[in-house]
């Protein structure tokens, strides 16, 4: 079961090939208010980190994912969960 | 089911948020500043569209001007059908002009009950529910049968009264890429085996007019224990054997556990529905809040309703009209050199697909202008960013009528600049 940390540097590498603006990335940043994605591409991302991890993450879970560390908890706890 | 311009239909967007002491409808700013810039650049409002007088399904006059209707989903062109304005005709003399009540109370008059025993035999399925609109068979079937802790898997680029559906329910929501198998296979397979899922597809897809695999995915949908609801608003009449969809036509009777439709296209009038053969499906009835905590429909709605589906199970001329009409769309367009959004005519849509916004409204105010009428779609609500010009064909479309809209489009792609001039 990877940490949080692991989790973390993960879905820093799959924010990369989406991060077209270059913006830098930390825990605080967030998917709409910093990385400015349309719903297309949070949902191309999201996908992305579902299939690293082999996890579902609900509408209804992002609906609460704002920012890059709020997903690393999430995905922390999915994979606690299988 | 029906697009409505600068609201998405396929995809649920953030909802606006407002700054705190601001107006509450400051947050609709955005939208209007939208609106106001593309009226700036001179065209006519492509969702302010006035029909002045309608001549018949193919036909309507539109700012004084005589135009051909190809926008209009009214497939197999029922809306003028004799039979069908005389049922509604005799309705609204014999039982008034509405009923004041739910479907519960003191909403279910003979005609309600007719048109619910015309889709039981139209379907061949025991279980038949008529909602006030198609939206309202979404909202309320979605929402009601999968409750907390249950899953609902639908595809990305479903109708927005499937999303909102989804969102008015307690369930899991959990989408896949459009009109994956193998996305949905592997979603499915990620979710906890015991709690009751339900997989939603719909039959065509009304952007871009392409057709779901649906065979391989309600094996896929069986193989993981789902019950599935098939969407079949924009293929009632014209596939299968019998009219009955997309799941007909590739033989899925009795694996498709839910069928939802609407009284709005193909049937010529306005109201939604779902058909079933779940032994408990009528109970639904009862639990089920868009179903309840509304008006029915009225009589004379109903009463076409039921002449119509009745007409449409044997409506086998019209059903070879319209494919043939579709075909000798989709390739005048392709021969002009247009990009379609399918291959080939799989549905009664024809999709062109533009570069952006300034040439899409250029050419439908073309089109307009020179008396054709197609609907304009933009992002967010289509696949992929796109802009789109869609078509829909009606039974009633004459070659001549066809012939007439293919130059037509030459002409309006060459004034946008989407064909060379």
């Amino acid at each position: 079961m990877p940490d949080r940390a692991e989790v973390l540097d993960a879905v820093v590498q799959e924010i990369e090939p989406f991060n077209n603006k270059n913006v830098p990335v930390t825990e605080a940043t967030g998917f709409q208010n910093d990385l400015e994605w349309d719903s297309l591409t949070v949902m191309d991302f999201v996908a992305a980190v579902e299939d690293r991890f082999d996890i579902v993450i609900t509408m209804n879970m992002q609906a609460e994912i704002e920012t890059v560390g709020q997903l690393a908890d999430a995905v922390t706890k999915l994979k606690a969960e299988q | 089911m029906t697009e409505t311009g600068l609201q998405p239909e396929a995809l649920p967007v953030e909802p606006p948020v407002n700054e705190p002491g601001r107006d509450l409808f400051s947050k609709f700013d955005p939208l209007i500043a939208e609106r106001e810039a593309l009226l700036a650049t001179g065209v006519a409002d492509p969702f302010a569209i006035v029909m002045e007088q309608v001549r018949s399904p193919t036909e309507a006059v539109i700012r004084g001007r005589e135009t051909i209707l190809l926008g209009t989903y009214n497939y197999m062109g029922m809306t003028f059908d004799a039979d069908v304005l005389a049922a509604g005709q005799a309705a609204l003399r014999d039982f008034g002009s509405g009923t004041n009540g739910s479907r519960m109370l003191n909403g279910t008059f003979r005609d309600h009950v007719a048109a619910e025993d015309a889709l039981r035999a139209f379907y061949d399925m025991p279980g038949a529910i008529v909602f006030s609109t198609g939206y309202q068979a979404n909202l309320g079937v979605i929402s009601t049968i999968a409750g907390r802790g249950e899953y609902v898997i639908l595809d990305a680029d479903s109708h927005a009264s499937i999303y909102d559906g989804c969102k008015m329910g307690d369930a899991e929501v959990v989408r896949f890429r459009h009109n994956s198998v193998a996305d949905l296979d592997r979603r499915l397979g990620r979710l906890p085996p015991a709690p009751g899922k339900l997989v939603v597809l719909e039959g065509v897809y009304s952007m871009l007019g392409d057709v779901a695999p649906l065979a391989e995915m309600v094996a896929v949908a069986k193989k993981h224990n789902a019950m599935v609801l098939v969407d079949e608003a924009h293929s009632m009449g014209f596939y299968g054997p019998n009219g009955r969809g997309v799941y007909e036509e590739q033989g899925l009777e009795g694996q498709v556990d839910f069928v939802i439709g609407t009284f709005s296209k193909s049937v010529g009038t306005v109201g939604g529905f779902c058909v079933s053969s779940h032994p408990k499906f009528e109970a639904l009835r009862l639990a089920c809040r868009p179903y309840i905590f509304t008006a029915s429909l009225p009589p004379s709605v109903v009463a076409t309703a039921a002449a119509s589906i009745n007409k449409l199970a044997v409506a086998r001329t019209k059903r070879e009209r319209l494919w043939s009409n579709a075909r000798r769309l989709h390739t005048g367009l392709t021969d002009l050199g247009l990009k379609l959004g399918t291959e080939r005519a799989e549905s009664a849509i024809v999709a062109v697909i533009l570069d952006d916004q300034i040439q899409a409204v250029t050419m439908w105010q073309a089109l307009l202008e020179s008396g054709v009428y197609v609907n304009m779609a933009r992002p967010p609500a289509t696949p992929a960013g796109t802009f789109l010009l869609r078509c829909s064909l009606c039974a009633e479309h004459r070659d001549e009528q066809i012939d007439v809209v293919i130059q037509r489009f030459a002409a309006a792609a060459r004034v946008a600049g989407a064909l060379p001039g």
